[in-house]
């Protein structure tokens, strides 16, 4: 039987870029994959003939550009169109625009309040520097606080160097940015409730707390430590939507002589004298491997693929406390047609990004209590996006596809599972909320396709539907993340290792766990890796 | 005392101002005129506006400053309007110099910072009444003023659309003034303040300018803006006005040695790199810091900056050998040590030397003031041609002109 160098689980994202680095360094890397296609939650599929779905993830800033030039992606096909403009609807017939432009963008918010609108460069400073301070960190691996090795010496020193670079009020403001509440922290810059629900989305996106919970600050950081070609927190459509990323990962894997094996589900990782000896499948195939690589969530990994007596009982525990609580559905749409928001002028640039419907942080809020009380949000916070008007390539000429993410979904409801009826019901929420802005949308549905936590926890795997592979709550950052002395990629069991969102620096398309587990892996194997590009320069 | 500083607007004024998309650059109440006139279609945007970098020729431009009468578009320039019994003092809590000392009628060139002392812009503030100020600069900074005016018996409101601004510099800039009918311009000293009668309303001159010639300011609501235009261009036609783009007025205003916010210096809630930022002292605003008046923002950082000798930089002007201009060079100490950048540099047509403003890093510039050296990189077909000149640090105005504050002006 042949024994493969490595074996990763997941063809999602992180697991691709994981196998890709691998690869190229020489080893000879095998991906499984419980699904017949690849991408994990980084897919584009044909759910109705002519329109390719975004199912899960829709939009693109967090993924690293070092990784994208690594591994060639653009010549494998990978391009990003950034957003044109953007919108938040009013309930009173109005709407507040993002425009790209910065004086427009002033005037924009200036509509709204002659102070907010001057206030937005102060705001826009503060978040800036956080974001420098941070970016730098996604692409190292964190070091261990209680480790005395050299290597985590001299990251414990690069993180307080770089802390201590930070003048008094810029320290003050990182310890405020990651322990506030993103309503909080708005407060303390705006006053136009419509200005602080646009900002404050950033804040709860796929995270189970509200705008009014301590933590989510930082969430909003997460969110802008992405680029579009160096314009930083900038967001855009993947061409071919998203799994035109993870296609072009595992293109550029196999073209490097990775294999791919899809319909292979993972029953659970072989284990023997404390070491992983490879995967067995839910075929009861035995595929042999010196390493195994998981690209799935903490939990699935430990709790599920690996027999609990393998692991030691502190370990276990801190993986079942871990946070990653479904907050989130889809639902994503085939249009027949253009929608009209008559809110907006003709063929307002709004149209061609991000458009959402909450215009207070106290409806977002509103929104989380029924979440906390095992309900889907009545009145939900949408992220609508229409690839569409850029990408001409995601439905027929004239027609459009439109992805919703919705929040708030609890992973059960009353403390009993989803059932069919509690889905139509929740998709009946978002087509009645965008369907009061949009006359005759419902009309334009050719087909849709609506995922609860449910569906996204059986198709993709996400524990309880968590996006991030567990929340960015600063408990669950750095080295803490997934669990304390376990932040570097590996686990308890020797050849066992991590790249997914649960890891160091967590979720959204960033890649940045997939590469960093790649650089440990070959740290572990002493073999160099040139194939990996340090970080940009934060300059 | 608690004060109301919230400034949302009302839903029929914001759903009025949706339009404001489908024209990106706004267009100065002048612009007419800058468009009929614009022979070179060369526009930038200045805080939003469409602006000219140069209208015909950026050469001739300069020279209609230092030979005839120069208009320049000074519409887009932030201006706030501070109002109420309280305004002087709030203008005295804000601001560098001593407001007191500012009498009706009168403008100061000045500068505000934060509770840190880092500079937060500079700008010109007219005292337009006991109570009524107006300030005028490149950046906007309405929360910092309303937050700064809580406790003051005092409005602040921002009119940069509403009043219509055009600069009328040059040796003739009097006498041009004087043919369209403001009897008595040439008694104004500078930073003097006049309002004359214009039409059914007024205008509003100071004899101010960033070109260091003779020159006054016109201020004047947006509505009456082309008739004031029109009227100025028939009165001055014989005396030379001509309109002009910031090529030319860059060039007058460096061989001033006045700084530009954001260009010279970097504003302290626009820096995003935290030790970009500086104090007056560090930009050659030092004699504006008065120590004898009550207390301003950003004093006690000032004072202990000066005590412990913690100041990191100073701006300084530059006569630098040869005739290349050195923008944006490095310069050294002893040709190898790093000692600062430059940040603006020309041939000055009319001192008919290389000059620049630098900042540089103490004691550059302060303790040592000798054996200072640009490194130019001159691109010149495709080749850098790198010259070691010599700098030597010479006083600002790099051109001063008697002209510039002699009153009455010559008549031309």
């Amino acid at each position: 039987m042949k024994t493969w160098d490595a074996i990763v689980i997941g063809a999602g994202h992180n697991g691709l870029v994981n196998a890709c680095y691998l690869q190229r360094a020489g080893l000879d890397v095998l991906v499984v994959e419980k699904n017949d296609w690849i991408g994990g939650a980084a897919t584009s599929r044909e759910l109705t003939p002519g329109w390719l779905y975004s199912n899960c993830s829709y939009v693109c800033s967090l993924f690293r550009p070092e990784i994208m030039r690594d591994l060639e992606l653009p010549r494998f096909g990978l391009q990003v169109i950034p957003y044109e403009g953007g919108a938040v609807f009013t309930q009173d017939g109005d709407y507040l625009a993002s425009y790209r432009d910065h004086d427009a963008h002033r005037r924009e918010f200036a509509r709204w309040s002659p102070r907010d609108a001057e206030a937005y460069e102060r705001y826009a400073r503060d978040v800036t520097r956080q974001c420098r301070f941070i970016q730098p960190l996604l692409m190292r691996t964190a070091p261990d606080p209680a480790s005395l090795r050299p290597r985590d010496l001299g990251e414990l020193l690069y993180l307080g160097r770089k802390f201590g670079e930070l003048t008094p009020s810029e320290m003050a403001l990182t310890l405020r940015f990651w322990t506030m509440s993103i309503s909080d922290f708005l407060d303390e810059y705006f006053e136009t409730p419509v200005i602080k629900a646009n900002l404050a989305l950033s804040g709860i996106i796929g995270t189970a707390l509200g705008p009014m919970s301590p933590g989510t600050a930082y969430v909003l950081l997460h969110h802008y430590m992405g680029e579009v070609d160096g314009s930083v927190g900038a967001w855009g459509y993947a061409r071919g939507g998203m799994g035109a990323v993870t296609k072009a990962l595992a293109d550029s894997f196999v073209a490097s002589g990775g294999t791919i094996r899809t319909g292979a589900g993972v029953d659970h990782v072989a284990v023997k004298n404390g070491r992983a000896t490879g995967v067995v499948l839910a075929s009861g195939e035995e595929i042999s491997g010196k390493l195994v690589i998981s690209n799935a969530d903490v939990k699935r990994t430990f709790l599920k693929l690996v027999e609990e007596k393998e692991l030691p009982e502190p370990f276990l525990r801190r993986v079942r406390n871990f946070k990653i609580r479904g907050s989130s559905g889809k639902v994503n749409i085939a249009l027949d047609s253009m929608p009209e928001f008559p809110a907006l002028p003709k063929d307002s640039p709004c149209l061609k990004g991000d458009m959402h419907f909450t215009d207070t942080v106290e409806r977002m809020e509103r929104g989380y209590d029924d979440w906390k009380e095992g309900r889907f949000s009545r009145d939900p916070f949408l992220d609508m996006v229409l690839p569409t008007t850029l990408d001409p390539t995601m439905a027929p000429a004239g027609k459009h596809f439109m992805s919703c993410f919705v929040q708030y979904a609890p992973p059960k409801i009353d403390g009993r599972d989803w059932t069919d009826a509690d889905r139509d019901a929740f998709a009946e929420t978002v087509i009645s909320q965008i369907a009061d802005y949009s006359p005759g949308f419902r009309d334009r549905i050719v087909h849709m396709e609506v995922r609860t936590p449910r569906e996204i926890e059986a198709e993709v795997g996400l524990t309880e539907g968590n996006i991030f592979q567990g929340e960015l709550t600063f408990d669950q950052l750095l080295f803490n993340r997934p669990v304390p002395g376990y932040a570097q990629y590996r686990s308890p069991v020797g050849g066992l290792y991590m790249c997914g969102s649960s890891t160091h620096p967590g979720g959204g398309v960033m890649g940045a766990p997939g590469r960093n587990a790649a650089a440990e892996i070959l740290r572990d194997l002493k073999r160099p890796n040139r194939q990996m590009s340090d970080a940009h320069d934060v300059i | 005392m608690e004060r109301d500083i919230a400034m949302t607007t009302q839903p029929a004024t914001r759903r009025a101002a949706q339009s404001h998309i489908e024209a990106v650059r706004l267009e100065s109440p002048f612009h007419p005129r800058f468009a009929a006139l614009s022979q070179q279609n060369d526009w930038y945007s200045w805080a939003g506006y469409k602006a000219p970098h140069s209208l015909w020729d950026e050469e001739m431009e300069y020279f209609a400053i230092r030979s005839q009468t120069a208009v320049f578009d000074i519409s887009p320039m932030v201006k706030y309007r501070i109002e109420g019994p309280g305004a002087e003092a709030f203008c005295n809590r804000l601001t560098l110099r001593n407001v007191a000392k500012l009498k009706p009628g009168k403008v100061q060139y000045t500068a505000w910072c934060d509770d840190e002392g880092h500079v937060l812009d500079d700008g010109t503030l007219f005292r337009l009444s006991a109570s009524r100020f107006r300030l005028c600069c490149q950046e906007r900074h309405l929360p910092w003023l309303l937050d700064s005016a809580i406790g003051f018996d005092v409005t602040v409101r921002e009119e940069t659309e509403e009043v219509a601004g055009l600069a009328v510099q040059g040796p003739t800039s009097c006498a041009v003034l004087k043919d369209a009918g403001l009897a008595g311009v040439e008694t104004m000293k500078p930073f003097d303040i006049r309002v004359f009668p214009f039409g059914a309303g007024e205008v509003t001159v100071s004899r101010t300018g960033f070109t260091g010639d003779l020159g006054y300011e016109l201020f004047i609501d947006a509505a009456s803006a082309l008739p004031l235009w029109d009227h100025l261009f028939a009165a001055g036609k014989l005396r030379g006005i001509r309109a002009i783009g910031y090529t030319a007025l860059n060039r007058a205003r460096i061989e001033t040695g006045f700084i530009v916010a954001n260009a010279d210096f970097v504003t302290a809630e626009h820096a995003v790199r935290a030790d970009r930022v500086r104090m007056p002292d560090e930009i050659g605003l030092d004699w504006m810091v008065d120590l004898d008046k009550p207390y301003f923002n950003g004093r006690r950082a000032i004072e202990r900056a000066r005590r412990e000798g913690t100041l990191k930089h100073v701006l300084v002007g530059l006569e630098i050998e040869g005739n290349v201009p050195a923008e944006h060079a490095i310069v050294y100490h002893r040709k190898t040590k790093e000692a600062g950048l430059v940040t603006a540099a020309i041939w000055s047509p009319t001192g008919k030397r290389n000059i620049a403003i630098a900042s540089l890093e103490r004691p550059y510039g302060t303790r040592i003031v000798d054996d200072l050296w640009v490194e130019i990189y001159a691109l010149r077909e495709l080749r850098y041609q790198k010259l070691m000149k010599r700098a030597k640090i010479v006083e600002r105005p790099f051109v001063k002109l008697a002209r510039r504050t002699l009153t009455p002006p010559g008549d031309f």
